[in-house]
C-alpha cells in the first residue's frame, strides 16, 4: 500500500471561492493509504513546494497528489518538486478542480463534493502508479521552416546565428512573401523591399541556411528530435543551379498574357518569369499551365536564348528526404476571395480593387510604374473611398468572425499617402472601429486624420453601383451623424479580411498540430507558450497563429526561433515513459497492436519461456520500441489477450478512477 | 461539512477527454468560465483511442448513468488516427449496449478540439440534460458494487 500525501491548493480565490478547500483535505483523508492531507494558498509557489517536499521527508510518502489547476499547467512543477524530494516524479497525480471544477460551478456544495470525488479518483489512480523511467532519444540538429515569408525568413537567420544548420520550404519561386507586395510598411513608412530584401539575400548566403523554392511539404513523421519530411521539389523546368537569372528568356518568351499573380493579375507575365527583379533565388521558372512547349511540344524559344543551357521540358517532380529536430510553421495568410461580397461589385467593376492591388498600384516596381491610375481607363482617380472590415468582424456567415489587425493600419497608410502624393484626391475611409493600438500606431493614425485631412466615417458601405459614366456611386451611412451618403467615387478600395494560406490545414494534419475553427494553429499556451504548437517539436512563427503585422511578426518569429535554438542546443531529449508494454506472458503475438499502431512501434520476436511442466517452448510475443512509441494506447485495445497495457494509463489506473468517481 | 438534502436526481456522469483537444478543450472552457453541471467527472486519457469498451461498462456496472467520450476532430488526432479507431470501436460497442438496454442517448462521441471551450460546455449541458431526462441506469448497474 502506497503512502499518500494529498495537498489542496486555494489558487488565492481562484478555487477557495467556491470549492471548500479544508473540507476537500478533511474528506480525502479518510481514503485508503491517505497519511496525511492538508491545503495551502498556493501550492506551486515555492512554500507551497516545500511544504510538498518536507511532507514527503517527514511522512515517508509515496505517492502525492495534488489539488490545484489543470495537469496541463502545474504537473511538471510538481513532478520535479516530487523528484526533488527523492520519489519518482510519476508518482504525482493531479486532480484539477481549478479549470474543471471551481471555475465552472457556482454552488459552493456541488463544486465541493465533485473536488472530493475528484480527488478521491486521483487518490485510487496514484494507489497504482508506479515508478516510471524516462529513455532518451537524441536530437537531429537541423530545424526546418515551413514557409519563406518575413516570418520564416526571420526564424531562419536567428536560427543559423546560433549556429544550426536549417532549410526553408517554400512554395513559391521565390522567398519573401507577402512583404515583397507591400510598397510601404506602417507607422515609420519606410520602404518594404528596402528593409526585406537585404535578408532575403543573407538568407541566400548564409551557409547555414538551404533555400527549397518552389517546393512543397509532401511528409512528415517521426517525433520531436527526429522528425524525418519528404520535401516534394516541384519541376520548375529550369536548372536552378544553371540559371543566372539574366532574364533574357523571360523577354523571348512568345506567351505574353498570363496574369502576374506578384501584381494581383493588373498586369501580364511571360510563361517563363521570374517573379521579381529581387527574386532570391533569382531563377527562372517555366509556368507549365501555359508554356506552349510543354503544353503541345512547340515552341522551345526560352532554351534557344539561354546562354547557359539550364532549361530543361524533361525536368520531373523529385523528392527530397531530409532530417530534423525542429520543424517551424510560417504559412503566412491570404486575402479572402471577395466574390461573395456583391454589394461592394468587386467582379463588376475593375475600379473597386483590394488593398493589395492598390499597394501595387502605388509601387514603383507595380504595374503603373507606381502611379496611381484606374485600372479601368487609366486615369487619375479624384474620389477614393477606402471600405474597412470587408469580410472580419462578420458575422453574417460570409466572411470572418476575427478582427484581421492590420487592415485599419494600412488603409491609413493608404489613405496618407494617397493625400500625400495627390493633395487635390478626396479620400473617404469607412470604418465599424479605429483600432490603432501598438507603438506609435494610433499617433500614424491620428496624423491621417489631422494633418492629412482624410475623412473617416463611421459606418459601413452599403453598396457600390458602377454608373455608365464609369465612377462608382457609394451608399453608405454615417452613423455619427445619422445620415445617408451618396459618394460618387472613381476608385474604391476595399480592405478584405485575412485568412491562413489554404495549404496549412494539409500541413497541419501532417505534423498532427492543432488548428481552431478559422485554421489559424492553436498555441501551447495562449499567453505563456504563444509560439509552440502543443505538438512537441513544432513551433509557430507569424500569421498562421493569428492575424499580425510585420512588427509582431518578426519578434514572435524571433521567439520561436530561440525555442528551437534551446530544443536544438541539447543533445539528448527525455522521452515520455508513459508508453505501451507488452506482458509477453499473454501474449499470444497475433499482431493485432502491431496492426493499430501508427508508429510502427511494436515488433515481434520469438523468445524461449519456461513451460509449467518444465520443458522449454518458444513463442512469438511483441516488444514495445519505447524510443518510437508516443502512447496513445490505441494497441492496448486492440489486444484481446490484454497483454498490452499503457505505463501511467494503465488498465487498472483508469479502471480505479471510474470506480472513484461513479462511487 | 453540512451535506445538502436534495430529491432532485443527479446523474453520475463519466467523461473520458483526450489530452490533446477536448481536455484542453475541457480546460479553456474552465479559463472562460463557461458553466455545465458538476455532475461531470472528467477522466484524463492520452487518446480518444486509450478508452477500452472494458471502462465504459465498468462505469454502467459502478452505477454511471451516461458516458461521454471526447476526442479530437477527425483528421486531427495528436496520433494520427487513434480518433478513427474511437470512431468504429464506439459505434459497435454502443450499438451492442442499446441492445442490453442501455438508451443510445446515454453514450455519446463528441469531437472537440483544444480552441472550442464553447462547444465542450454546450455538449456537456446538453448531454446532462439528456441523461437527466432518462432517469438513473438501472440495466446495467451492479448492486453488489453500490457503497454501503
Amino acid at each position: 500500500m502506497q503512502k499518500i500525501g494529498v495537498f489542496v491548493c486555494h489558487c488565492g480565490t481562484n478555487i477557495a471561492a467556491t470549492v471548500d478547500v479544508k473540507a476537500v483535505a478533511e474528506a480525502l483523508k479518510g481514503e485508503p493509504g491517505v497519511v496525511f492531507s492538508t491545503d495551502y494558498q498556493y501550492m506551486c509557489s515555492e512554500a507551497g513546494q516545500n511544504l510538498i517536499k518536507n511532507s514527503i521527508k517527514e511522512y515517508g510518502l509515496t505517492g502525492v497528489v495534488v489539488c490545484s489547476c489543470s495537469p496541463r499547467m502545474h504537473e511538471q512543477t510538481f513532478r520535479k518538486a516530487a523528484q526533488s524530494a527523492g520519489i519518482n516524479p510519476y508518482m504525482v497525480e493531479i486532480a484539477n478542480i481549478r479549470e474543471q471544477c471551481s471555475w465552472i460551478h457556482k454552488d459552493i456544495w456541488s463544486a465541493t463534493e465533485k473536488a472530493i470525488i475528484l480527488g478521491k479518483a486521483a487518490v485510487a489512480k496514484v494507489q497504482l502508479n508506479a515508478p516510471l523511467t524516462a529513455g532518451e532519444s537524441p536530437v537531429v540538429k537541423r530545424a526546418l521552416v515551413i514557409g519563406g515569408g518575413i516570418a520564416g525568413i526571420q526564424t531562419a537567420l536567428d536560427i543559423a546565428e546560433a549556429g544550426f544548420e536549417v532549410d526553408i520550404v517554400e512554395k513559391q519561386p521565390t522567398i519573401g512573401g507577402k512583404m515583397t507586395q507591400i510598397d510601404k510598411t506602417f507607422p515609420t513608412l519606410d520602404c518594404a523591399a528596402c528593409i526585406l530584401t537585404p535578408k532575403m539575400v543573407d538568407c541566400a548566403q548564409n551557409e547555414k541556411i538551404k533555400i527549397y523554392s518552389y517546393s512543397e511539404v509532401a511528409d512528415v513523421k517521426g517525433f520531436v528530435g527526429n522528425f524525418t519530411v519528404k520535401i516534394k521539389k516541384k519541376a520548375r523546368y529550369v536548372d536552378e543551379d544553371k540559371c543566372t537569372g539574366c532574364g533574357i528568356c523571360t523577354e523571348k518568351c512568345p506567351v505574353k498574357n498570363v496574369p502576374n499573380e506578384f501584381n494581383m493579375g493588373m498586369d501580364n507575365r511571360r510563361a517563363i518569369y521570374i517573379p521579381f527583379a529581387q527574386a532570391v533565388p533569382k531563377v527562372a521558372t517555366i509556368d507549365a499551365n501555359y508554356c506552349n512547349m510543354l503544353k503541345n511540344g512547340k515552341c522551345g524559344v526560352c532554351s534557344k536564348f539561354c546562354t547557359v543551357g539550364a532549361i530543361d521540358y524533361k525536368q520531373q517532380d523529385t523528392i527530397v528526404e531530409e532530417k530534423y529536430g525542429a520543424i517551424v510553421v510560417a504559412t503566412g495568410f491570404n486575402p479572402i476571395k471577395l466574390d461573395d461580397f456583391d454589394e461592394f461589385a468587386y467582379s463588376q467593376s475593375k475600379d473597386v480593387i483590394t488593398s493589395l492591388e492598390f499597394e501595387r498600384l502605388t509601387n514603383a516596381a507595380g504595374p503603373t510604374s507606381g502611379t496611381l491610375l484606374r485600372p479601368s481607363d487609366g486615369k487619375h482617380p479624384h474620389t477614393i473611398v477606402f471600405v474597412q472590415c470587408v469580410g472580419s468582424r462578420d458575422t453574417s456567415g460570409c466572411g470572418k468572425t476575427y478582427c484581421s489587425k492590420i487592415c485599419c493600419m494600412y488603409t491609413a497608410k493608404h489613405a496618407m499617402l494617397t493625400r500625400e502624393k495627390y493633395p487635390d484626391t478626396d479620400v473617404y475611409v469607412f470604418y465599424i472601429d479605429v483600432r490603432t493600438p501598438g507603438k506609435n500606431f494610433d499617433e500614424f493614425y491620428r496624423r491621417a486624420v489631422e494633418e492629412y485631412g482624410v475623412h473617416y466615417i463611421k459606418g459601413m458601405v452599403g453598396k457600390v453601383v458602377p454608373r455608365s459614366d464609369g465612377t462608382l456611386m457609394v451608399q453608405a451611412s454615417d452613423l455619427l451623424s445619422n445620415e445617408q451618403l451618396h459618394i460618387n467615387a472613381d476608385l474604391v478600395v476595399l480592405a478584405a479580411a485575412i485568412e491562413p494560406d489554404k495549404s496549412a490545414r494539409s500541413l497541419a494534419t501532417m505534423l498532427t498540430a492543432s488548428m481552431d475553427t478559422n485554421d489559424f494553429f492553436t498555441e501551447a499556451h495562449p499567453k505563456l507558450r504563444p509560439v509552440e504548437s502543443p505538438t512537441a517539436g513544432i513551433f509557430l512563427s507569424g500569421v498562421c497563429q493569428g492575424p499580425k503585422d510585420i512588427p509582431e511578426t518578426v519578434s514572435q518569429a524571433s521567439a520561436a526561433a530561440a525555442k528551437v535554438i534551446g530544443l536544438l542546443a541539447k543533445d539528448k531529449l527525455t522521452c515520455n515513459p508513459c508508453v505501451a508494454q507488452a506482458n509477453e506472458l499473454m501474449c499470444n503475438g497475433c499482431s493485432s497492436c502491431e496492426k493499430v499502431c501508427p508508429y510502427g512501434a511494436i515488433t515481434y520476436s520469438d523468445k524461449e519461456f519456461r513451460m509449467p511442466d518444465r520443458t522449454t517452448a518458444i513463442r512469438r510475443v511483441a516488444s514495445v520500441n519505447e524510443a518510437v512509441c508516443q502512447g496513445c494506447g490505441a494497441c492496448t485495445v486492440a489486444c484481446p489477450s490484454g497483454a498490452m497495457d499503457l505505463k501511467g494509463f494503465s488498465n487498472s489506473q483508469i479502471m480505479a478512477e471510474v470506480d472513484a468517481i461513479c462511487k | 461539512m453540512q451535506v445538502k438534502e436534495t430529491n432532485e436526481f443527479k446523474p453520475k456522469i463519466v467523461a473520458f477527454c483526450c489530452n490533446w483537444c477536448s481536455y484542453a478543450g475541457a480546460d479553456l472552457a474552465g479559463t472562460n468560465r463557461l458553466q455545465y453541471p458538476a455532475d461531470v467527472k472528467i477522466i484524463r486519457v492520452p487518446c480518444s483511442c486509450r478508452v477500452n469498451p472494458m471502462f465504459i461498462l465498468r462505469a454502467f456496472q459502478r452505477g454511471a448513468d451516461g458516458v461521454i467520450l471526447c476526442g479530437c476532430h477527425p483528421g486531427d488526432c495528436h496520433y494520427t488516427t487513434g480518433n478513427y479507431y474511437t470512431r468504429r470501436r464506439m459505434t459497435l460497442l454502443f450499438s451492442m449496449l442499446d441492445y442490453l438496454g442501455i438508451e443510445k442517448e446515454r453514450t455519446r462521441v463528441e469531437w472537440v478540439s483544444a480552441a472550442e471551450g464553447a462547444k465542450f460546455a454546450a455538449t456537456m449541458n446538453d448531454f446532462v440534460a439528456t441523461v437527466t431526462k432518462l432517469g438513473e441506469n438501472k440495466r446495467l448497474e451492479d448492486l453488489r458494487c453500490k457503497a454501503k
